[in-house]
């Protein structure tokens, strides 16, 4: 059953380049991905597009199709009417290197920023005891296939430039999450820093994020509003805070 | 939108340098702006219903039922029987020559409880203030901050209009339970007025009780779930409400409109509270 | 060109960051040395992140009776005795350490009662033993190697002032050379995706691990990084492969839609209670219970069922034995006419487990066939049939070290390295693999590079390595790289593929050495800006030298053993047994070596019944090993 798939690719680099029109073949059960790559092999020889596995796995092939950040390879051809004309564009995130690949650096660097997780000093390969369901919300995080979708769509960034300084996003929220809920984590100031290093308070819990996580991680829900309360424990809860001081004083905790 | 063309040659966002030279503010080829405008339209007919009542300062009270925009009714001026049991500390007010409605008084709570609800805080940051109005759609802005600083720092004291959203469950909950009575006072009856009351209080309960800030101190704030199994099981059920805490948000607000206006219909005379016994 | 050469000397290159190359890369600074770690794709995405079933290891969280022997044992039956006897003892020995190391660097595996890992069944296996997450654990791995980079970046960062001043990440780098001054390795050479420039490393030690090959044929389960870079890149500084007939074809792989046609369907979906089934609603797995497993595994419905509760006093069921017997019994249904509409069988859970535990147990299977096929796994059976997944074969090492075999300098782990897995490997071995020889191949680096010092490139080797980049942009020929790779991929799927016969490795052998005459004049389109077509060429180049190596030493082995079947010897040699095919490359072509397998220990011998070696070896040795070595 093939049918005729009308496209525009973005075409170019990061200081040219426009929306080129195709059109190609496209089989029963193909994605997105499957499409591309065949312009690639009939058409536009030096089309470039990452992508890894084709299965969903890996996050290479982040781009946005009608608008919409998703993954090339996830992405059914017959979700697409075929009257339709479907538009493959780049992140518009990040700066384009070329046609559908966007330098992600930024997410690496801000990955280099979050401190690693610090098992306790004493712990001896084999002698850690979690229970499942201790470990298990930071297993929802772990999930993370690092496709960068949730990056690329978070207006914090997106639509502002200037903050990508301050602002480690979402991707890097869940980390935190991940870690401050980590049964066997020695860090105690991860809450701190989320707000005052990595930007947490400019997140406005808009929750493009999760809507777009191929992943299906509620990270709004799951990490960024648990870690927007644990923040407010530590540094806006004046009941808390005194309770925190007091337990100080008399050894607990 | 006039917004757009300003953006365009402003060049941050999506047209910063470096990346794609794409000339639209989005490719989105779905209705995304009927989403923020339906919110935005609700909410917008909401507040105005709910302003306009709060300072009407009238059909309020129909023995025994109370409606959630005046209860616990803590001023001097408040219509005979209805005060709260509590007292009424506040006596009556004055501005501008003006007597100022008991409803004022109350109404911030809820009001405080919902500007900071972290559902609210999205819908309304998304239909009103277009930041962004939807997912990969450029917003107007050109300078963004977020909740970092003053005022909307404040949002991170959600957690004490949480704990007063209890307090008036609390009253509400009593108001419902008092409506079990017939216009004279006495127990073992049920009207449509007790449903309507019986309802409400029960969807603040489910809008509070999905609360974000209640799945955090009921046991998400642990780290070892293990150590607390009781608080875990708590967070379980918690957990699975807050997964509907939008749904219950507008149920809620819709409930606490409804049973106001109710109230007022009763209160005025324009319906009779129908008893079933 | 050379004066603009984008250049770095360390210590140690490593190719590949996968879980042996960033195992390695840990090991090599947690040493003192500095590292460069280069990959193709972006950091992170390696092919180790779509491993799914788990990681094995005897730790005996789940049944005590589990430890290093059992696991060897299992490890030598499921390679049929053709494995490097030292590489599956050191893995055996080793893995537990290594899985729970990862721990310490923050992995969060499922976990039993007792707060353990929790540990779960695959093929072969002999007890609950693979370290797992979900159905997620190569992402788990990488993950966990990944940070744990980080953190020594993080580290390097804090007592230097510079993170990236002994490890930095080249991403979406290829190597296309190993670089050689006086017989030793100097460095490596290749360009950037990214934009084509040319980079080249100066090192006195480079450690291949690149990973597998399997885009060398038509339906695989690999990504398009399996071009057998690590394998190729061996042969050409001279060293050699051992074993490259053995192709592991997994059973199950996705069969409809075309588009994902060869994507993996885990093996935890059958050691979860899955079972295969013909057109007929048979279930055909007993039926092609072979004799050397007969004991093992149950031959009657009844006796399978129960084995998943009771695993002490039941037979495992057919459908859990090794890969080679299950995919070649799903390619004899198909051929028989029993198979599905589009190819395949049926395999199902959706009868044996509740739909809400299969979503829990196999979430991303889940996943992808609702998205991928429209198939609800919880209510309709999937289909599946076989898929190129493994290349037993590879880089010919030194147990201990790792070290390349006449290739000083040269170390090779993980996929790309051969001689561990024997003729077929089990699953969870490879994750283990990546680890104990990564971190292996790291050690071996050190030393190396401790008594061996700096060997400087020279000029004349990087003029021939960047001319040799440079050929495909000055070609005037026509041939289309994506047409070429094609019909690489028809040939070797078809007549290097799960069953093979003479005269049809024969053709391949001709059609390969044409292809290659062809792939000369290929002419590349566009700039040199992250141009795929330009790609394709290199690994392209690869993967023929793969094929022909695949090609040839599966003429000469006259058997049938583990990823090697010959329609023409269908039945396993003893003399065979006792043979390594050891491929090297003259620049022209690929000529094949029989060595002599390693004798087991005595100590290694005394692990097995006699009866069970009976199966395997020749009477004369077993005469000689009782009384051998030790
Ligand atoms: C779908 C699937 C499921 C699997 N499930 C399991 C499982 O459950 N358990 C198990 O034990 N095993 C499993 N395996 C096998 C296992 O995942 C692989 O064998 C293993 O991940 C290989 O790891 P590696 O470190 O050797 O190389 P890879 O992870 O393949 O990494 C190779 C690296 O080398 C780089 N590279 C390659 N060529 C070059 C070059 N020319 N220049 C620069 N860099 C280069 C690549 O970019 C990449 O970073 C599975 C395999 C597949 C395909
Ligand atoms: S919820 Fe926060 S982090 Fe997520 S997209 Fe919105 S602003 Fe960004
Ligand atoms: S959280 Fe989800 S969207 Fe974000 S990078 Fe990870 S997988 Fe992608
Ligand atoms: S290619 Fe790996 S996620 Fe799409
Ligand atoms: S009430 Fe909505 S989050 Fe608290």
């Amino acid at each position: 059953m093939a049918r005729t798939m009308k496209l525009r690719i973005f075409r170019g680099n990061s200081k040219d380049g426009g929306l080129q029109d195709v059109s190609v073949e496209a089989n029963e059960g193909e994605v997105i991905l499957d499409v591309i790559h065949r312009v690639q092999a009939e058409q536009i020889g030096d089309l470039a597009v990452r992508w890894n596995c084709k299965a969903g796995k890996c996050g290479s092939c982040s781009v946005e199709i009608n608008g919409k950040p998703r993954l090339a390879c996830m992405t059914q051809v017959a979700s697409f009417d075929e009257a339709e004309t479907v538009t493959i564009t780049p992140l518009r995130a990040f700066p384009v290197i070329k046609d559908l690949v966007t330098d992600v650096s930024f997410n690496y660097k801000k990955a280099m920023e979050v401190r690693a997780y610090e098992p306790p000093a004493d712990l001896k390969p084999g002698e850690a005891r979690m229970q499942q369901i201790d470990v298990e919300r930071s297993q929802e995080f772990r999930k993370c296939i690092e496709c960068f979708l949730c990056q690329n769509t978070c207006h914090v960034i997106r639509d502002h430039e200037e903050n990508k300084k301050s602002f480690a996003g979402p991707r890097f929220f869940i980390r935190l999450a991940e870690l401050d809920m980590h049964p066997l984590d020695t860090l105690r100031n991860r809450k701190q820093s989320a707000q005052e290093e990595h930007g947490l308070g400019m997140c406005n819990i808009t929750k493009c994020c999760t809507e777009v996580c191929p992943e299906h991680i509620r990270i709004t829900d799951n990490a960024i509003i648990p870690m927007k309360e644990r923040v407010v424990d530590v540094k806006y809860d004046p009941l808390r805070w005194l309770g925190s001081v007091i337990r100080k004083r008399e050894g607990i905790n | 939108m006039a917004i757009d063309s300003d953006t365009k040659t402003s060049k941050t966002g999506v047209f910063s340098q470096g990346r794609a030279k794409l000339a639209a503010r989005t490719y989105r080829t779905d209705k995304w702006w009927i989403q923020p405008a339906i919110t935005a339209g609700v909410l917008f007919l909401f507040i105005v219903y709910a302003t306009y009542r709060a300072f009407e300062n009238g059909k309020y009270f129909a023995a025994p039922l109370i409606s959630p925009f005046y209860s616990p009714c803590l001023a001097q001026n408040c219509v005979k029987g209805s005060t709260s049991f509590v007292g009424t500390f506040f006596g009556t007010w004055h501005v501008f020559g003006m007597t100022v409605s008991p409803s004022l008084f109350i109404l911030i709570f809820p009001l405080a409880f919902r500007m900071t609800c972290y559902y609210y805080r999205k819908s309304y940051y998304r239909s009103f203030w277009m930041s962004p109005p939807a997912c990969a759609v450029a917003e107007p802005h050109k300078k963004y901050t977020g909740e970092t600083r003053a005022p909307l720092i404040i949002q991170n004291g959600h957690r004490y209009a949480f704990y007063a959203g209890l307090v008036l469950n609390v009253f509400l909950t009593i108001d419902a339970v008092q409506a079990f009575r017939n216009a004279q006072g006495q127990w073992g009856h049920m009207s449509v007025g007790t449903l309507v009351l019986t309802a409400n209080a029960s969807f603040l309960w489910l809008y509070s009780a999905s609360c974000h800030t209640c799945r955090h101190t009921i046991g998400g704030r642990l780290r070892n779930f293990s150590a607390h199994p009781i608080r875990y099981k708590l967070w379980g059920w918690v957990s699975v409400l807050n997964h509907k805490h939008q749904e219950f948000a507008w149920i809620s607000l819709f409930g606490v409109a409804f049973a106001d206006f109710y109230v007022r219909q009763v209160s005025g005379g324009s319906i009779r509270n129908l008893y079933f016994f | 060109m050379s004066n603009q050469l984008e250049r770095y000397k360390y210590d140690v290159v490593i190719i590949g960051a996968g879980g042996a190359g960033l195992r390695a890369a840990v090991e090599a600074r947690e040493a003192g040395l500095s590292v460069a770690i280069v990959c193709k794709s972006l950091f992170g995405k390696a092919h180790t992140v779509m491993a799914e079933g788990g990681v094995a290891a005897s730790m005996g969280n789940v049944n005590e009776s589990d430890n290093w022997m059992v696991h060897f044992r299992d490890t030598m039956r499921g390679g049929k005795f053709l494995n490097n006897y030292r590489m599956a003892e050191l893995h055996a020995k080793e893995a537990p350490e290594r899985v729970w190391e990862l721990e310490v660097w923050g992995a969060l595996f499922d976990r039993t009662k007792e707060g353990k890992i929790s540990q779960r069944n695959f093929g072969g296996h002999e007890y609950p033993r693979l370290a797992h997450v979900g159905d997620r654990t190569g992402l788990e791995l990488i993950r966990t190697m990944q940070q744990r980079i980080v953190a020594l970046q993080q580290k390097d960062g804090r007592d230097h002032g510079d993170a990236e001043k002994f490890i930095k990440v080249f991403a979406e780098v290829t190597i296309t050379e190993i670089l050689k001054e006086n017989g030793k390795v100097s460095g490596a050479y290749g360009y950037r995706r990214e934009n084509g420039e040319e980079i080249m490393f100066e090192a006195p030690a480079v450690i291949l691990a690149t990973g597998g090959a399997g885009k060398t044929f038509k339906i695989t389960s690999n990504s398009w990084e399996g071009t057998g870079d690590g394998h190729a890149l061996a042969l050409k500084a001279g060293g050699h492969l051992i074993d490259m007939e053995f192709f592991q074809f997994h059973p199950t792989g996705m069969v409809w839609p075309p588009s994902v046609r060869g994507l993996l369907v885990t093996e935890s979906v059958r050691g979860d209670g899955g079972v295969l089934t013909n057109s007929e609603g048979k279930r055909f797995m007993f039926d092609y219970i072979p004799d050397v497993f007969k004991d093992k595994y149950a031959d009657n419905e009844a006796e399978a069922d129960r084995w998943y509760t009771d695993q002490a006093n039941n037979r495992r069921p057919p459908e859990l034995l090794p890969r080679d017997e299950v995919a070649r019994a799903i390619n004899s249904e198909i051929k028989a006419g029993r198979g599905t509409e589009h190819g395949g069988v049926y395999l199902d859970v959706s009868k044996r487990l509740p739909a809400d535990v299969i979503k829990k147990k196999l979430p991303s299977m889940w996943h992808q066939f609702y998205e991928l096929a429209g198939v609800d796994i919880t209510k309709e059976a999937m289909e599946v049939g076989p898929t190129c997944h493994y290349v037993m074969g590879g880089a010919w090492v030194e147990p201990d070290t790792a070290a390349v075999i006449d290739v000083p300098g040269l170390f090779a782990a993980g996929e790309c390295a051969g001689g561990m897995h024997g003729s077929n490997r089990l699953g969870g071995n490879s994750l283990s693999d990546l680890l104990v020889f990564g971190r292996r191949a790291g050690l071996g680096a050190v030393e190396y590079v401790k008594s061996n010092g700096a060997n400087p490139v020279t000029d004349g080797s990087v003029v021939a390595a960047a001319a040799k980049i440079e050929a495909p942009f000055n070609n005037p020929g026509s041939e289309n790289p994506y047409a070429l790779h094609h019909e690489l991929q028809e040939t070797a799927h078809n007549l290097v593929g799960i069953i093979r016969t003479k005269a049809e490795l024969e053709e391949a052998i001709a059609k390969i050495a044409d292809l290659r005459a062809r792939a000369k004049n290929i002419g590349v389109s566009g700039g040199r800006q992250f141009n795929p077509g330009f790609h394709l060429t290199f690994d392209l180049d690869n993967m023929l030298l793969i094929a022909e190596a695949a090609a040839k030493s599966a003429l000469i082995r006259e058997e049938s053993r583990g990823g090697h079947t010959r329609e023409d010897f269908p039945k396993m040699s003893p003399t065979w047994r006792q043979v390594n095919n050891i491929t090297t490359w003259n620049g022209s072509s690929i000529a094949v070596e029989q060595k002599h397998l390693p004798d087991l220990t005595k100590e290694l011998f005394g692990l097995f019944d006699i009866h069970e070696l009976e199966k395997y070896m020749t009477s004369d040795e077993l005469s000689q090993s009782r009384g051998g070595s030790n």
